[in-house]
């Protein structure tokens, strides 16, 4: 290893133009350095500045900004290199893997066209030579297929294989450093695993030097070297990513240490035997033209049955295509179940929203992901929470007034908000107003669909417990969705595991701290990765046994192709039994307590 | 790469184009029922014309019933559409020919000044478009925007005097009416049409490029542009390899549109250069209740428009790897 450090920035600075025409600095002044094939972490929350010093290290800046300061990085200077200096390095000495590769690929172009295109514009391989290494790569990175999978086009092909396929795209020049912004935030757990895999083995077997961006603490522990902490454009610490997990030197750092495993500061007194509040039952539902048998064209859930109790807290999880925000859809009467009933306090409701009355609307109240698109960015706060003040309840003037402002008191945000616009509030604190805007109603139970899988660790730990708090100053329910396992447990009472539309297990929150569980439950708890370095080299993906081809039958077990402990012969012939476990959890699976036990 | 396309990876686009076609043709279908009813609306009718003013409601029922007009309507469609169907758009009652001919002879005129204006107007469009789209927001920009807008405000009988004025009155460069000579070379060809080419030009350039600089836009604020810039794609490589293969659907489809004006559309430009083009013989075929005639020019325009479209579509059908795959 040299002396001198392989990517050396020195005082890096980025103005961008605040909107009265002054300048600000997002970044301000961070110093790094990294040896040859290290990687260093960038962490922090967003409006932390990872991403914008990331792009920084290849001359780039979004919107306009400026970027001042010293960046080397291996024998290039960046720092005034001009636009063709600048378009020499990108691409091919420096590199760069996009948070969202289903959005960074050009969707009118085959994958291997855009893997190999570094190679090509910067001339470091003929296009024989790059497709070859192309396919090298591929293999490398536990693509299936290797040889044949670049020719599909980028909607071909799922999330994880194409973060997997925009890394072979960044190795291709076998540059001098990789950047990796937030390559697998936009993963479901059980995939991201697979993807954390192959970028390590890949960067460690060419030995890269990398940058790698991310918000999760856990996922930095296995990737990186050197962990930079950041906070509104300043660096709180830099130091091995081993002593910042173990000693960390900075409060901002044990901030999000705490936050990354949430554990809620508001205690829920559970009653003893809660009254159902919300069930449904049998419900089968999907999406497209419904056949003769009064089967959907794409058939999502499938026999879900769930009970919500007055007060209750009851969870849904599940990775992406599980169905879990069709039941929300289902329950809130935004899609009519083709089979099942939905039942609110007795009182079977109507399937679909407009054959409900006003009274059953407001009793179900549903909150969106993603504030920014729910909340309507022309209207003030105030406006918002008074529509639905005014049409649930018939409130106008003083007292539509004075209820904006409990409402807001409810959510920890001062009575002046009412008055600014949403595009003026941070991104908790519209999630906050959006869910007041649910509470302005007074319903009896929340849908929240994923409400806080958009915000940072802190945020989102800040989020969890004003939920906690108003659950237990209100008495309001909550039927949770979320794909994470850590802020389902924290949150809920109850938890069911949905996979591909079928039940699969569900139970108190407590029994999915240990064993037995369904092999589903336990793949998406061992994914999530763990504050420890070595943690990614312990799991490793179960091999499934080999069955004979399996007949697309709704009775079997639908996670039977992945299941590490199916057994051939019973679980491809026979549906799978529903087996209370002692602790008192209902799982679907032909295995029994004591197999599912370790 | 994926070896030579089998047969069922055509059947989804196929399908899709078919389905395309099937609906132009009933467009079409329910066009010549619209254009039969109105031309049967407008006032007076061609028996009236042929006579004048001066002749006796006998003489003209006299007329009509010789040429066919007393029968019901319903008959009379039927009979044309088979008519139009087989190629024969009947008789012009004026002229006393078949339609056909009259058509003949125009159309050509009007594709050789439809397609030298496509011809001169598209690259032209393309330029102004991607240009302005690139520098958006700049001073380029904002200037070319000016300009296009400048260009789609100014009627056209305006901009084709201002032209005559400048290249024929002032500087007797151009002649100020399109008479083509027999056998001409290529410089007097080109110099024959230069001004009507140009005038119809304008309006296609500017909006046809105002189009292009959309299109190109709402692909450039997508995050696989900043992808490729960070992979040091140069500009004009972003814009041909990366951008408009994405843009390919939007900007057939104004070309569509824009080009479909050139077809029907250029009766100022036909009227000022006398130039005997197609839309001019609409025109005169309405003035003299000349039935067979409207009709059948007003087919050929919407089968045109329907023909451009299709095409559009199609080209948009082909270049979207989504669809393409059905």
């Amino acid at each position: 290893m040299t002396m001198t450090p392989h990517v050396d920035v020195r005082g890096l600075c980025v103005t961008v133009r605040a909107p009265d025409g002054s300048p600000l600095r997002i970044v301000d002044n961070v110093s790094f350095a990294i040896p040859r094939s290290e990687v260093l972490a960038l962490i922090g929350e967003s409006g932390s500045g990872k991403t914008t010093i990331a792009l920084s290290l290849m001359g780039y800046a979004r919107g306009g900004a400026r970027i001042s300061g010293q960046i080397t990085v291996g024998e290039a200077t960046l720092d005034g290199a001009g636009d063709k200096g600048l378009a020499a390095q990108r691409g091919h000495r420096i590199t760069y893997v996009a948070q969202s590769a289903a959005a960074a690929f050009n969707p009118s172009r085959r994958v291997i066209e855009q893997v190999i295109e570094p190679a090509l514009i910067h001339g470091t391989a003929t296009d024989a030579q790059a497709r070859a290494r192309a396919v090298e790569l591929f293999a490398a990175l536990a693509l299936p297929n290797p040889q044949t999978i670049g020719s599909r086009y980028p909607h071909e092909l799922s999330g994880g294989q194409l973060q997997r396929l925009m890394a072979a795209m960044a190795l291709i020049t076998r540059p001098d450093l990789v950047i990796f912004d937030e390559p697998t935030t936009a993963l479901d757990v059980t995939t991201q695993v697979e993807v954390l895999q192959a970028f390590r083995k890949v960067v460690r077997e060419q030995g890269a030097t990398g940058v790698y961006v991310s918000h999760d603490l856990a996922v930095v522990a296995q990737m990186a070297d050197q962990v930079l902490v950041l906070n509104r454009g300043t660096v709180r610490e830099q130091n091995a990513v081993r002593a910042v997990l173990e000693a960390p030197a900075d409060d901002y750092t044990r901030t999000l240490l705490a936050a990354a495993q949430p554990v809620l500061k508001t205690v829920v007194p559970v009653a003893v035997k809660p009254a159902p509040l919300l069930s449904i039952s049998g419900i089968h539902a999907g999406y497209g033209s419904i056949d003769r048998q009064g089967r959907p064209a794409h058939p999502v859930l499938s026999d879900v049955s769930l009970t919500v109790p007055r007060g209750g807290a009851v969870g849904v999880i599940g990775e992406s295509g599980s169905g879990k925000s069709t039941v929300a859809r289902v329950v809130a009467g935004l899609l009519a179940p083709t089979a099942g009933e939905v039942v609110l306090d007795g009182q079977t409701l109507a399937a679909s929203l407009s054959e409900r009355g006003r009274e059953e609307l407001r009793r179900i109240q549903i909150v969106f992901q993603n504030a920014d698109v729910a909340l309507n960015p022309a209207h003030s706060v105030g406006d918002i929470l008074g529509r639905v003040l005014r049409f649930y309840h018939g409130m106008s003037g003083r007292a539509a007034t004075a209820r904006v402002a409990e409402l807001l008191d409810l959510i920890r945000l001062p009575s002046a908000v009412a008055g600014r616009r949403c595009d003026e509030l941070s991104g908790g604190q519209k999630q906050r107003v959006n869910l007041a805007r649910a509470l302005a109603a007074n319903p009896d139970v929340i849908l929240c669909d994923e409400v806080t899988s958009a915000l940072d660790t802190v945020v989102r730990e800040a989020i969890l417990d004003l939920l906690a708090e108003l659950r237990r100053d209100l008495g309001v329910a909550y039927l949770f969705i979320s794909h994470d396992i850590a802020t389902v447990k924290a949150l809920c009472d109850e938890i069911v595991v949905l996979y591909k539309g079928t039940r699969v297990e569900s139970g108190q929150s407590g029994t999915y701290n240990a064993p037995p569980y369904h092999p589903y439950t336990d793949l998406l708890i061992s994914s999530v990765p763990e504050l420890r370095t070595d943690w990614l080299s312990g799991v490793g993906p179960k091999a499934t046994p080999q069955l004979g081809a399996v007949t697309d039958d709704a009775g079997l077990c639908r996670f039977l192709p992945r299941c590490p402990v199916a057994i051939a012969g019973r679980c491809d012939t026979s549906p799978p039994p529903l087996r209370l476990m002692d602790a008192g959890n209902a799982v679907l699976c032909h295995r029994t307590e004591s197999e599912l036990a370790h | 790469m994926s070896g030579a396309p089998s047969v069922s990876a055509w059947r989804g686009p196929i399908r899709l184009v078919g389905k395309r076609i099937g609906l132009a043709l009933i467009t079409l279908l329910l066009v010549s029922a619209v254009v039969f009813t109105i031309s049967g609306l407008l006032p007076g009718d061609a028996a009236q014309e042929v006579l004048g003013q001066g002749a006796t409601p006998e003489q003209v029922a006299a007329l009509r019933h010789e040429m066919g007009l007393d029968r019901p309507a319903a008959v009379r469609y039927f009979e044309w559409l088979a008519a139009i169907a087989a190629g024969d758009p009947g008789n012009s009652i004026v002229a006393n020919k078949p339609v056909a001919d009259i058509i003949s002879e125009r159309l050509p005129n009007t594709l050789t000044l439809a397609g030298l204006t496509t011809v001169f107007a598209v690259p032209f469009a393309f330029l102004v478009g991607i240009w302005s789209a690139v520098t958006r927001g700049r001073a380029t920009d904002r200037s070319l925007n000016i300009m296009t807008l400048a260009m789609v405000a100014l009627p056209e009988f305006l901009v084709a005097t201002i032209a005559v004025m400048v290249f024929s009155v002032k500087l007797l460069w151009l002649p100020s009416i399109t008479i083509v000579p027999q056998d001409p070379t290529l410089g007097e060809f080109l110099r024959a049409y230069a001004l009507p080419v140009m005038v119809l030009g304008v309006g296609v350039i500017a909006q046809l490029s105002r189009m292009i600089r959309a299109a190109i836009i709402a692909e450039l604020d997508r995050p696989y542009v900043e992808m490729a810039r960070l992979k040091g794609v140069s500009q004009a490589r972003l814009i041909v390899r990366h951008v408009l293969p994405n843009a390919v659907g939007p900007i057939a489809n104004a070309m569509a549109l824009s080009l479909s004006y050139l077809f029907g559309g250029a009766i100022i430009v036909e009227t000022i250069f006398s130039y005997p083009g197609l839309a001019s013989l609409m025109v005169n075929a309405v003035t003299s209740r000349d039935m067979p005639l409207l009709q059948a020019c007003a087919m050929i325009f919407c089968a045109a428009y329907l023909l451009l479209v299709l095409i559009a579509d199609t080209v948009a059908i082909l270049a979207n790897p989504r669809l393409r795959q059905g």
